[in-house]
């Protein structure tokens, strides 16, 4: 049901490296999961509401009020980056110079 | 002096009548940590005291945090290669609530990568042992929590419960685990698994210890908008009750194929004593059980495929630095800092939600959701609360399972329709069975209504008090 070359749609998807081992050995496991999973088409669900949220609450509404920044935890958070310039996250080329 | 069984209520008596310090209470944890801690894996990292100590309702209180709830300044690993030297800059709103309580830190525990794993062998930093027979896992993904409790080298833990990771390794570990109604403890800090399913709670020596760290973590929380404004009644008032009336249900669903007889004679002779005590137990039914697993493991990996997108090298954590380009970046830094499991999750989810597939898996799971979650309200119309066995088994050995991702899932298969529903549940020990000349617990599960925490401590403790 689920081939190689679908592990390599969903890893590339998923934006995840895998090796030619990883990807036999994924395709052996997802393919068994899948065959477990499809026992819920033994469940009738014609007309059943999806459940997203278990407890019912839908919205959860706060006053649109702006909070003091935060300058100690906003440097800290852009200091996480590995790459970095100025007070700005680096990031790679987008599109090869070529 | 040894700390190793002391509870909050001893710790409290013991400093009033002067037999130790809260500073002799601390350094004795820490002293039973670095003899025992090589060995059993329990611990990620260790702190010294550094806080003042301040005083509320856990005053000086050692406790051992999940390695996937922030602490300020603190390492915070959520046992990933791809968070290894990540330190937290902010407190989760749990941790904020300890420290204003009191409570003291020993350190962080192991766990399954990104909380996805029951044995806690999906750890990039190998994994944690049974305290009670190391050659068998401690249960997961809050293993290291239960281990550090079980093993006397912390009073209490948090641990975080998707799926079954605080009540299977607590089943497994022999002490008490608390998963608590979904939207009453903040996930504000907590690194997120399955969004529609993660729920923080404390892993206690007894039942009254539990409701002792309820009272401080419960309660709304601007920064989760799923926390609910509810009152936060005082836990312990609901402990030392009559249960007398009291009609709880046995799902014949949770007695039946794969169920170890021997786990199963035991909750059936718990069950009895209930009944004894003026207890009436009803057999019912929750006829959607079976596909509870199945509907997990379709909405679990596609809510881990979008909450993990945030690990992408470029903003936190690990990052491939040889990558030629920006989608290098994200294929590389993922591809060698996310373990096995974790990798299967998410392609699983990626696949689930991707075009063409959505209607038939994940909107088909969460019909087949609703149809679990209708049948506990059904169940509770009858019955105050339900009962049954944590898990399948007892503690399994290192090695059995983790080849076999399925045989793995099926550990939890007690434990997920809860999550599913969104329903609290504690998992406390209620026997032992003997294997190869070790006595090993067996764990015993009480569901209740949405908020209905109180009328599961009333008859746990009972549970507890006639063992």
């Amino acid at each position: 049901m689920i081939t190689e070359k679908d592990v390599d749609h969903i890893a590339q998807l998923a934006r995840i490296k895998l090796s030619e081992q990883e990807k036999q050995k994924f395709q052996k496991e997802l393919e068994l999961i899948l065959q477990y999973i499809d026992k819920l088409n033994q469940v009738e669900t014609v007309g059943v509401e999806p459940t997203a949220q278990a407890t019912g609450i839908t919205n959860s509404f706060r006053a649109d009020e702006v909070n003091e920044p935060n300058v100690k935890q906003s440097q800290e958070l852009i200091n996480q980056a590995p790459e970095r310039k100025d007070n700005l996250v680096k990031v790679k080329n987008i599109l090869d110079n070529k | 002096m040894d700390t190793k069984n002391l509870t909050i209520q001893d710790i409290e008596q013991g400093i009033e009548k002067k037999e130790f310090s809260y500073k002799e209470l601390f350094d004795s944890h820490l002293s039973l940590i670095k003899k025992d801690n090589p060995e059993i894996n329990s611990f990620l990292s260790v702190f010294e005291n550094d806080e003042k100590q301040k005083t509320g309702e856990l005053t000086g209180i050692p406790c051992a945090i999940k390695d996937n709830i922030l602490i300020d300044g603190k390492r915070t690993t959520a046992g990933s290669k791809i968070l290894e030297n990540y330190v937290a800059s902010y407190d989760a709103t749990v941790i904020q609530r300890l420290k204003k309580a009191g409570a003291v830190f020993l350190g962080k525990t192991n766990m399954d990568e990104f909380a996805m794993g029951s044995s806690t062998e999906n750890s990039a930093f190998g994994p944690t042992k049974n305290p009670i027979d190391p050659t068998r896992v401690p249960g997961g993904s809050s293993g290291g929590s239960c281990a550090s409790v079980a093993s006397g080298m912390s009073v209490f833990a948090l641990g975080s419960d998707t799926g079954g990771s605080i009540r299977q390794p607590a089943s497994f570990c022999g002490v008490v685990g608390l998963k608590p109604t979904y939207g009453l403890v903040s996930r504000f800090g907590l690194i997120a698994l399955a969004s529609s399913l993660d729920q923080i709670g404390p892993i206690t020596k007894n039942v009254y210890d539990s409701a002792r760290v309820l009272n401080v973590i419960a309660g709304h929380d601007k920064n989760d908008s799923t926390t609910v404004k509810v009152d936060v009644p005082d836990y312990t008032k609901s402990l030392g009750q009559d249960i007398k009336g009291m009609k709880i249900g046995m799902p014949e669903q949770y007695f039946g194929q794969g169920l170890d007889e021997e786990v199963k004679k035991i909750v059936v002779q718990t069950v009895s004593k209930l009944e004894k005590l003026g207890a009436k137990i009803e057999e019912i039914s929750l006829p959607h059980s079976e596909y509870a697993l199945a509907v997990y493991y379709i909405i679990l990996p596609s809510e881990v495929s979008a909450n993990l997108a945030r690990f992408d090298g470029i903003r936190y954590g690990y990052s491939d630095k040889q990558a030629a380009n920006l989608l290098d970046v994200y294929m590389d830094s993922r591809g060698f800092g996310f373990g096995d499991e974790v990798k299967r999750r998410i392609m699983l989810g990626t696949y689930a939600l991707s075009a063409g597939y959505y209607d038939a898996y994940y909107k088909k799971a969460q019909q087949v959701r609703t149809l679990i979650k209708q049948d506990f309200e059904k169940a509770f119309e009858k019955v105050d609360l339900i009962v049954g066995p944590t898990t399948p088994t007892v503690a399994f050995k290192f090695g059995e399972k983790i080849n076999d991702p399925l045989s793995m899932y099926l550990s939890d298969i007690y434990t997920v329709a809860v999550n599913l529903a969104g329903l609290p549940a504690i998992s406390l020990p209620c026997g032992t069975i003997s294997k190869e000349n070790i006595d090993l617990p067996v764990g015993f599960q009480i569901i209740g209504k949405h908020f209905d925490e109180q009328n599961i401590f009333k008859l746990a403790y009972c549970v507890e008090k006639n063992k």
